[in-house]
């Protein structure tokens, strides 16, 4: 039997790495998939306890649908800033997108 | 070590190890494709917890549609002819917070003892689970497919161009 903590470390990893990636990368689109990964985590950390701690309920496997649905939202808008970004100023480096920067 | 086990740790490092190519990779469609497969095997890790449903639509929307998206995305943006678009001066702070994380997410789930930790895991019928999803959370269910067309409306609003442009 796996033990609960092997999936928690396993999604801690997989959080870190996406900190990691929306930290270091500069292309939106690079920061968008770390994004991902960092979703991914919160799922697996989600079933995880569902099946461990409440079997009986299915809330965390519920849960882990409507991230699944946010993100795929997400993703469809976020794509969609990026290419008009890209369309406004040639660029979808977001380092150079500081119109609001003080 | 059981049969599982060693499933489990092959799984997870799969998924590691396209999430380390995915924040790593110099040239971004080598990104992408470690995208698919940490997305590949996490689907893996879902099936190892009993969530055969939700596996399936990790390959499906995930696995298809996200990532043919994001490719899509680096077709029209071109990033791939900015090399200087990779990786920020900021990398080392960055490094720092995600160890920092690590160390004490890792921390806080090996210290913890768990209530209520089950023998097995008891496979979730599909049944059941579209009954909860319809009956409990009829509600958020109608929100999320609302969520779903303003997120569809405005994607196509902003990617269109405008007239005359």
């Amino acid at each position: 039997m796996i033990p609960i903590e092997n999936f928690l470390v396993l999604s801690s990893i997989l959080f870190s790495l996406g900190i990691y990636g929306v930290l270091a990368r500069r292309s939106a689109v690079l920061i968008l998939m770390s994004v991902e990964l960092m979703l991914q985590a919160v799922s697996i950390n989600f079933i995880a306890f569902a099946v461990y701690l409440s079997p009986e309920q299915f809330t965390g496997l519920i849960f882990a649908i409507f991230v699944i649905t946010v993100a795929a939202a997400e993703v469809g808008l976020a794509l969609a800033i990026v290419l008009r970004i890209y369309r406004n100023k040639a660029t979808a480096n977001v380092d150079e997108v500081d119109a609001l920067k003080w | 070590m059981a049969y599982e086990e060693v499933i489990f740790y092959f799984v997870a490092a799969l998924t590691v190890l396209g999430a380390l190519g995915v924040v790593l990779a110099r040239n971004v469609v080598h990104s992408a494709l470690f995208l698919i497969l940490a997305l590949l095997a996490v689907a893996g890790v879902f099936i190892l917890l009993s969530a055969e449903f939700l596996a399936i639509v990790q390959v499906l929307i995930y696995g298809g549609a996200v990532t043919i998206l994001i490719l899509f995305a680096m077709m029209l943006t071109r990033v791939r002819d900015m090399p200087q678009a990779l990786d920020g001066p900021q990398k080392p702070f960055a490094a720092l917070a995600a160890a920092a994380f690590l160390g004490l997410s890792v921390l806080a789930a090996v210290s913890t003892e768990w209530p209520g930790e089950t023998d097995q895991i008891t496979l979730v019928p599909f049944r059941d689970l579209g009954e909860s999803l319809f009956r409990n959370w009829a509600a958020p269910f109608e929100i999320a497919s609302l969520v779903l067309l303003v997120a569809l409306i405005g994607a196509i609003i902003l990617a269109r161009g405008e007239e005359g442009e």
